[in-house]
């Protein structure tokens, strides 16, 4: 359509990207700085934790995935948000199969395919604002 | 303790999420994404009392994750986390008065169904 619609589809893309890979990956990263490690039971471990390598990288791409995600629901509904997103379940569980040798059962793969399932559902094609300003492509 | 940690982190993430969205909705859509107009909107976001709740949230739910995370595995400590959605969904259409309509309804039950798969 015109650029204006068109300059806001490519944002709308670039910014669900960025949602759901720092996401994915900041949790893998906190995962993997975190299983041996620390007991976790005073305050001080927590913040303790948080300094080791992988666990900081981790929360360094979780900021950046609440900065992004911040910045998409400027314009953009919640119940937009929710479903494009929710693609990020099965790049953890593959990333947790893949990277992390988790044992994924079969009812545990199907529980991942109805959350996706109902999370894209739970749009229901009505009304996020991204529709309403002819940006629906994006979806 | 894994689900009172599970119950803790999905009560504050959804807290976060709602005033979060709240917040940016009064904040308006961010479209200069030049390094000082993002300073300027982040300086008049600190200000924003649904933002600065919402970080307080995040932040404990932050905690509970990180705990839950030590104690179980990525791949049931993420999806787990979906309950979420259920919660936001109610939350989008009493607080923000967001439409929703039937097939999001089936699509919070299809998310419980889900969690209840991967947790068993």
């Amino acid at each position: 359509m015109n650029s204006d619609s068109a300059r806001l589809r490519l944002k709308t893309w670039v910014c669900t990207l960025i949602v759901v890979f720092s996401n994915a990956f900041g949790n893998f990263f906190m995962k993997r700085g975190l299983p041996e490690s620390a007991q976790l039971s005073t305050p001080l471990e927590y913040i303790g934790a948080l300094f080791q390598p992988w666990v900081a990288l981790g929360v360094v791409l979780l900021i950046v995935w609440q900065m992004s995600r911040l910045a998409l629901l400027s314009w953009a509904d919640l119940s937009y948000v929710l479903p494009v997103t929710s693609v990020g379940y099965v790049l953890v569980a593959l990333i947790g199969k893949v990277m992390l040798n988790e044992a994924i059962t079969d009812r545990r793969w199907a529980g991942i395919v109805l959350i996706m399932a109902g999370v894209a559902l739970v749009s229901g094609g009505s009304a996020p604002s991204t529709t309403r300003r002819e940006a629906a492509g994006s979806r | 303790m894994k689900w009172i940690l599970v119950a803790l982190m999905v009560g504050t993430t959804t807290a976060g999420e709602v005033l979060q969205a709240a917040g940016m909705r009064r904040h308006g859509e961010i479209h200069d994404f030049r390094p000082g107009a993002i300073g300027r909107a982040l300086a008049a976001l600190a200000r924003n009392r649904f933002v600065i709740g919402s970080v307080a949230a995040m932040g404990i739910s932050f905690f509970a994750f990180m705990k839950l995370l030590s104690m179980t595995d990525l791949s049931f400590a993420v999806p787990v986390s979906a309950v979420t959605y259920v919660m936001e969904t109610v939350l989008a259409k009493y607080l923000l008065k967001e439409r929703v309509n039937g097939l999001r309804w089936a699509g919070a039950a299809l998310v419980i169904c889900g969690v209840t798969l991967v947790s068993l």
